[in-house]
């Protein structure tokens, strides 16, 4: 007989085993030759955790009290892998693409990376597992317990046992999961481990179930006889509850912790699915071929009242088998402890990423800045998440008494973590599901499973007192935890699961129908939904392998060739090394990085490197900061077009500005040269012959005079000159204050002709047509005058007649009067037309007298007076016409 | 002396002090005022030294100046030229043209002397 030291001390050599495959896998691994160890096989013995202790020990039990009942158990999950396997292969994309690190991480994800729902689901997730964890430790304890009471009683207590084997589990889990902290989740090292000890429980259970068939019964024909006679033979369906229980478990091998953590998080490569969706079922098979046939013998040899979760043990222990009771108990620890790590690494990196550090972080008042603190702070996390959820299950099964049958106790944890599933599968199916509609479902769910499942479980006054299972809550009858809404008579399972199920889909479903997504949700809800629109087939290569050509490929198409090979021959070089591709190191990241930033912005450049080293996961936050730089970049170009559309809009008119100002610099230097030129003309002409009377002593008294007149005349044409420009400026600028009088046209005429034949005395006749006309007018008259005067002194000056004349007449001309200026001189050459009114022109200025601005300054004066002043070539002569206004014209009727 | 003087210059003022300088001191003077026919002029007088009016009617100095110094015949004969215009751009331009000596209305009269007498025995 085997005792329980030696019983240990296999189990410390198979615990030893275990560690040393693990170990040598994660070296392998760490040295990029471990493809083998994300081989399809491994992956489908890795969802062999599915199978725990209540698979090896309780599926027997399950079977010897409620008959096949038990298939709904393996039933389930065949069903999601053959059937759902679209489904699966969807949320395998969807964790991949999100990099979700866990449930409560997915559903966070979709739903707006809610923190509050991360924070919600992980709780739910610790305790609906708990129960869960306490069967393991129940049925290590109690596998330990049939050891001791065959061979030395009392050895150990169960209590401590349990203590005990609860202890050895978190030592065990920590060693395992937390050696090292892998950024992506994924144990190469536990995997391979689960997958040795997925094989270890099967060989052991069809070795106890061989020797059953051919050991005991004596061949399948005797056995199928046994089973005929037995009451399993006799076994009748429920239908309600075959039905609850497959879909139950389905929805629990789709929303567990840990088969999230096998299927999703370490899972290498989509297509490994295809094989596991027939590998799996055919695995669950083979672990339930004999379980019928040990329940059976079991109920038949072993003496009335043995526990039926344990015959896979008593069986062979009753037949004197120890080895293979050994091996059973390998199977059944194997069972137990691979659930345990599995699920507390799950559930550890739930409690540290979702709850720990976010409460670490926002202590933090600068955030993390050294990657090493982080990284004992997450270990730390983890290692203390384990030690906590172990004890919570120690706690449990300590609470319950450890004596309920395992499956009863694996179905509350069942219903539990199927609350999960409405928001799971909502979330990639319908895009109207929102955070509050999730929030609101997972709740209401879950209390009603606290309600209905987990605190009944603990058995009546443990928690809930006899009174409110038969009276409900403050005696509201349809408050009770197994008769829910007075509707009495169902399963308690079945009951707990239908009512925390519907209730939890209508809330959800209800809640999301009344609330409205946020942005940040609704581009994850489009991101889920359509996940295989969006993603490609995700990358299966290994990352250290593959990254430095990949960077290089990304630095380029963003840097350009040129920068990207010199940035990336440079750093080869710093570290030694020939060619141009450098080790991915930490530095160089950074630098890189820095580089890309500096064309793509930093959160899409932090999101790319992160993509393709595949060291941390791009965040939704990534995703949203990379959107909003594009946005920014998008704006600030657009920015830049209409800056650009106005800065050359600003050229354009520049360009006209400096055009004007060059046409009038130009006709300023004109201006000033001509102003220049007539003014110091005269000057020269005063210094050189005052300098000549100076200077000369013997100069005739003609001479003298003739010198001083031309000084006195040069004097003259300056003042004029002066006053004509001074009476220019004010005129131009718009100075001038016009004197309004009353007076009469005929008048200012003749006034005019008198005083220019007085200023000089010329041979010119003075035609003053209807001089004898009364035109009364209302104007400045002064300055009407002085635009005659003008005009009759230049008709002295240049009319070129022998007999020179002007005729001035006044005629009616639409609705004004014209004064006609008609001399019989030679006619104004037609080039010099144009020019007649503008500054300093001058035709054929004889004496040099004028200084060009008469006809100017009439121009002026005219256009002041709100009429006009032309020029007319006639047949016979020149014609000036002054052009009145209306209002003179009016005040002429 | 003796040495012949063309005058171009518009201004009959001007004309008549800077002629009644020159003939004081013996010098031989021929005037033109219409800047059109200047270069004609200097061809046929083919005078010593020429003093030209900058403001010409029909044609400007500068303009008669260029075109007489891309004459080899004339590309050395003294020109003594005289603006009222008072830019600084004018003596420039005129400088470039090959202006022998460049002078600013109004001139003393012992400064025109002067420089008349100075470019006849330069060119000498």
């Amino acid at each position: 007989m085997i005792s329980v030291n030696q019983l240990l001390g296999v189990s410390l050599v198979y615990v030893a085993f275990l560690f040393a495959i693990a170990f040598f896998a994660e070296r392998a691994s760490m040295r990029g030759k471990g493809s083998w160890l994300r081989s399809p096989t491994v992956y489908t013995l890795s969802l062999s955790i599915y199978c725990t202790a209540w698979t090896f020990y309780g599926a027997v039990g399950y079977a010897a009290r409620s008959g096949m009942e038990f298939v709904t158990i393996y039933l389930g999950p065949s069903l999601v892998m053959i059937g759902w396997w679209w489904v699966l292969r969807k949320l395998v994309r969807i964790g991949r693409a999100q990099r979700a690190t866990s449930v409560a991480d997915l559903i966070s994800a979709r739903y707006g990376k809610s923190n509050l729902l991360a924070i919600v689901v992980t709780v739910m997730a610790v305790i609906g597992v708990t129960p869960y964890i306490a069967l393991q430790l129940q049925s290590v304890t109690l596998s330990l317990s049939i050891f001791s009471e065959t061979g030395q009683p009392d050895s150990l207590s169960q209590q401590t046992a349990a203590f005990w084997v609860a202890g050895g589990l978190v030592v065990f889990t920590v060693l395992f999961g937390t050696r090292n902290l892998n950024a992506n989740e994924r144990h190469d090292g536990v995997v391979i481990a689960i997958a040795v000890e997925a094989v270890v429980k099967l060989v052991a259970l069809l070795a106890v179930g061989i020797f059953v068939v051919w050991g005991i019964a004596g061949g399948i024909g005797p056995m199928m006889e046994r089973i005929d006679n037995s009451s399993i033979g006799e076994w009748s369906m429920d239908r309600s509850r075959w039905a609850a229980l497959t879909m139950l478990s389905a929805a629990a091998f789709l929303a567990l912790p840990r088969m999230f953590q096998v299927m999703v998080v370490e899972n290498e490569d989509e297509r490994h699915l295809q094989i596991a969706s027939w590998a799996f079922p055919l695995y669950l098979m083979l672990m339930s071929l004999f379980v019928v046939p040990i329940a059976v013998v079991g109920l038949d040899i072993l003496p009335a009242g043995s526990n039926p979760d344990l015959f896979v043990l008593t069986v062979p222990l009753a037949e004197g088998q120890g080895g293979l009771a050994t091996l059973s108990f390998l199977g059944g620890f194997s069972s137990a402890t691979s659930m345990v790590i599995v699920a507390t690494l799950a559930l550890s990196t739930m409690v540290s990423n979702h709850v720990v550090m976010p409460v670490w972080l926002s202590r933090q008042a600068e955030g993390a800045q050294v990657s090493g603190d982080v990284r004992n702070v997450v270990i730390l996390a983890r290692r203390a998440s384990i030690l906590m959820i172990i004890f919570f299950g120690y706690i449990y099964y300590r609470l319950s008494g450890g004596g309920a049958a395992l499956a009863a106790i694996g179905l509350i944890s069942f219903v539990g973590v199927a609350q999960f599933l409405p928001a799971m599968l909502g979330g990639i199916f319908w895009r109207g599901a929102t955070r509050w509609g999730a929030l609101a479902g997972l709740l209401v769910g879950f209390a009603v499973w606290v309600f209905c499942s987990l605190l009944p479980s603990f058995g009546p006054d443990a928690i809930l007192s006899t009174a409110v299972f038969e009276q409900g809550i403050g005696g509201l009858r349809w408050l009770r935890p197994q008769a829910l809404f007075g509707i009495e008579g169902i399963d308690p399972t079945v009951h707990a699961m239908v009512w925390s199920l519907s209730l939890n889909v209508a809330v959800f479903v209800g809640v999301s129908l009344v609330t409205f997504p946020t942005p940040l949700e609704r581009l994850q809800g489009a991101q889920f939904v359509n996940v295989f629109d969006h993603s490609t087939q995700a990358r299966g290569w290994d990352a250290a392998l593959a990254t430095s050509e990949d960077l290089m490929i990304m630095a380029q198409r963003i840097l350009g060739p040129a920068d990207a090979l010199s940035l990336f021959r440079a750093e080869a070089q710093r570290q030694g090394l020939t060619g141009h591709l450098p080790e991915p190191t930490q530095g160089f990241l950074q630098t890189l990085e820095r580089e890309l930033a500096g064309s793509v912005g930093s959160a899409t450049a932090h999101a790319m490197i992160s993509q393709l080293v595949g060291g941390t996961s791009v965040s939704v936050e990534d995703l949203m900061a990379v959107a909003d730089e594009s946005a920014q970049i998008l704006e600030y170009s657009n920015r830049l077009e209409a800056k650009s559309a106005e800065l050359s809009r600003t050229a354009r008119q520049l360009r006209e500005a400096n055009q004007k100002l060059t046409a009038l610099s130009v006709q300023k230097d004109a201006f000033l040269g001509q102003i220049s030129h007539e003014l110091r003309t005269p000057m020269t002409s005063i210094r050189s012959f005052s300098e000549i009377l100076r200077d000369t002593d013997k100069l005739d008294q003609a001479d003298k005079t003739k010198y001083a007149s031309i000084i006195h005349g040069e004097t003259i044409r300056l003042t004029r000159l002066l006053d004509d420009l001074l009476d220019l400026s004010v005129l131009e600028n718009g100075q001038v204050s016009l004197n309004l009088e009353q007076g009469n046209l005929n008048d200012v005429i003749a006034q005019a002709v008198l005083s220019a034949g007085g200023a000089r005395s010329t041979q010119l006749r003075i035609n003053h047509v209807r001089s004898d006309l009364d035109v009364p007018l209302s104007t400045d008259l002064d300055r009407l005058r002085q635009v005659f005067i003008n005009l009759i002194t230049n008709a002295q000056k240049y009319c070129n007649a022998p007999e020179p004349s002007l005729t001035v007449d006044i005629l009616q001309h639409g609705g004004g009067l014209q004064v006609v200026f008609h001399d019989n001189g030679t006619l104004i050459p037609p080039e010099a037309r144009a020019l007649i009114f503008e500054k300093f022109s001058r035709i054929n200025d004889k004496d040099g007298s004028g200084a060009g601005l008469g006809l100017a300054i009439c121009r002026e004066i005219m256009a002041r007076l709100g009429g006009d002043i032309t020029y007319e070539p006639r047949a016979d002569g020149n014609a000036f016409i002054v052009h009145l206004p209306g209002q003179a014209a009016l005040a002429a009727q | 002396m003796g040495k012949h003087v063309l005058l171009v210059e518009d201004e009959i003022n001007i004309i008549e002090a800077i002629q009644f300088l020159l003939s004081r001191e013996g010098w031989k003077v021929d005037t033109h005022s219409d800047g059109a026919t200047a270069v004609e002029t200097v061809r046929t007088m083919k005078p010593d030294l020429v003093v030209l009016d900058y403001m010409l009617p029909g044609k400007n100095g500068i303009d008669i100046l260029t075109e007489l110094r891309a004459d080899p015949e004339f590309a050395r004969l003294p020109i003594l030229m005289l603006t009222a215009r008072g830019q600084g751009r004018d003596r420039e331009l005129a400088e470039r043209a090959g202006v022998s000596r460049f002078m600013s209305k109004p001139f003393s009269n012992t400064e025109v002397m002067t420089a008349v007498r100075d470019l006849v025995q330069l060119a000498q």
